[in-house]
């Protein structure tokens, strides 16, 4: 362990840092919305969509993210038919065939996160919003939704985890963040534990931030499950104030 | 007394500890990529094979071991050899001075120029065929070529496998001008030529001459000049632990004995259809 070293290689890796945090960032944001649309296919009383569902989940769920990668990247490149196609140009890019790999497995487990998360929502509260009118759209942005994302909280927090570190993935299709220029400086200094700890940490770091955001929102969507005590010194505090 | 006596069992640990240390040879552990047809990859029948298959077998038998050869990714070759998985590296390495400050390298037993892979529609297939430039022994003259190769390659993508020295080249040399990406596998920055994410990539001759007649390779040609020396070291030899220096010596014998009878000559027609023994 060489601190002067370390030091360099951590100087080295921040340049990749960027690209991580836009893979993870992206594919999540579009990941979400598919995982909702999915998770609805799903539960939809219509049987092709949410065998279509159903089936994209499968899929995407049972086979490992570096095939889906390599598949998307290597395989797809192999037909002229897609090379001539109008796909072509964003599947030519590394970038954005990473994107769609990790988008489309995102999206897979994150529907199954929101599925347990609609279904978690009480049926009493359903009707209870019927009774008051609501139905279709509403209902769901207004009761369904918001109660099945807090629920699935949580588990999708673990998701968001999951997929930075997939983003080390990424390396093998020539993009190189934070783990592909970690092999890069192993490769030139054949220092593999100084080099893999520091790019550890940066992952570490990164996850402690993100678990932090997941916390506060999750506090922050559960006002009625807060400790009142701990509201209780504000509310005093603002009585004296008056 | 005390003392004497502890200094005279301190004497005896470490002769004990010196002759615990001169190992025994006579069996190796060979590491190769087992993916980089025809120096060395993986059969249909899940067997390693190739040039440097045949002439570790061929090297253990001059120095009456008894071998056994493993495959190991390209990308922690180095690492898994100093961590003691293995004794020797026989993967198509270039001896180059990086390598050296951190393991030990026999004599070499090939020598083959880096050369540029293009696909055969790609405009660069115009680029003509040229000799070869050593960067050491005529460094102004290869620097010219460059110069050259470089206008061409101005912001077109090129790849190369990682840890090697092509890859070195091209980020030494092109970097500024080209797009440099790394591979994992040869075969990988293949796949991305033929589909046509990169214009060409940098590999050995020895790599590319075989892959040309297959049918992966149909649509590849080589172009422009070929390049020794500098940053591609002096030319390819069997990788070892710095401790080892006894294993070093084993080699370098075999190796002089296995180029003398014209042992690498057959090997080296038979896997690539020409010689690439070094001048010894």
């Amino acid at each position: 362990m060489d601190p002067i070293f370390m030091w360099d290689t951590l100087q080295r890796l921040l340049p990749g840092i960027p690209l991580m945090l836009q893979l993870v960032s992206l594919s999540l944001a579009v990941g979400f919305v598919l995982a909702v649309l999915v998770a609805l296919a799903r539960l939809s009383a219509f049987r092709p969509l949410s065998a279509a569902a159903a089936g994209y989940v499968f899929f995407f769920r049972g086979t490992p993210l570096l095939v889906q990668i390599f598949l998307i990247y290597y395989g797809l490149g192999q037909f002229p038919e897609i090379r001539d196609s109008f796909l072509w140009p964003f599947l030519r890019q590394p970038y954005w065939c990473a994107i769609l790999a990790f988008t489309l497995n995102t999206g897979a487990y994150g529907s199954e996160i929101m599925r347990g998360g609609i279904q978690s929502v009480p049926w009493g509260q359903i009707e209870a919003a019927r009774v008051c009118g609501m139905s279709g759209l509403l209902l769901m942005r207004r009761i369904i939704l918001p109660i099945a994302v807090r629920q699935a909280l949580p588990a999708y927090g673990n998701e968001m985890i999951l997929m930075v570190k997939a983003t080390s993935l990424a390396s093998i299709i020539t993009l190189m963040e934070v783990t592909g220029i970690a092999q890069k400086i192993i490769a030139e200094t054949y220092r593999a534990v100084e080099v893999f700890v520091v790019a550890g940490s940066i992952y570490l770091l990164i996850n402690f931030v993100l678990t932090r955001g997941v916390r506060a929102l999750e506090w922050y969507l559960s006002p009625h499950l807060r400790d009142a005590r701990q509201a209780a010194p504000a509310t005093e505090a603002a009585a004296l104030a008056h | 007394m005390f003392y004497r006596l502890l200094a005279a069992g301190c004497v005896a640990a470490v002769a004990l500890a010196g002759a615990a240390e001169a190992k025994d040879w006579s069996k190796i552990k060979i590491a190769t990529e087992g993916a980089y047809a025809p120096w060395n990859f993986t059969n249909a029948a899940g067997k390693l094979e190739g040039f440097e298959v045949d002439l570790a077998n061929d090297l253990c038998k001059r120095m009456k071991a008894t071998c056994e050869i493993v495959a190991q990714d390209w990308d922690g070759i180095i690492p898994a050899l100093q961590a003691g998985k293995y004794d020797a590296i026989i993967a198509g390495m270039s001896i180059t001075a990086k390598r050296k400050e951190v393991i030990n390298f026999s004599l070499p037993y090939a020598s083959t120029p880096a050369a540029l892979a293009v696909l055969k529609t790609s405009p660069l297939a115009k680029i003509p065929v040229d000799k070869n430039y050593d960067l050491d022994k005529n460094k102004a003259d290869a620097e010219k070529q460059i110069a050259t190769l470089k206008a061409a390659l101005k912001g077109k993508a090129i790849g190369a496998q990682v840890s090697t020295t092509h890859l070195n080249f091209l980020e030494t040399y092109f970097k500024d001008a080209a797009d440099v990406r790394s591979y994992k596998t040869t075969e990988q920055h293949d796949l991305d030529i033929t589909a046509g994410r990169i214009e060409g990539a940098y590999a050995s001759i020895g790599y590319w001459k075989p892959l040309l007649g297959k049918p992966e390779g149909k649509d590849l040609v080589v172009v422009g000049p070929t390049f020794t020396g500098g940053v591609f070291g002096a030319g390819v030899g069997a990788g070892l632990r710095k401790a080892d220096d006894d294993l070093r010596k084993l080699f370098d014998d075999a190796i002089a004995a296995a180029a003398a009878d014209g042992t690498i000559k057959k090997l080296a027609v038979q896997w690539f259809g020409f010689d690439i023994t070094p001048p010894m």
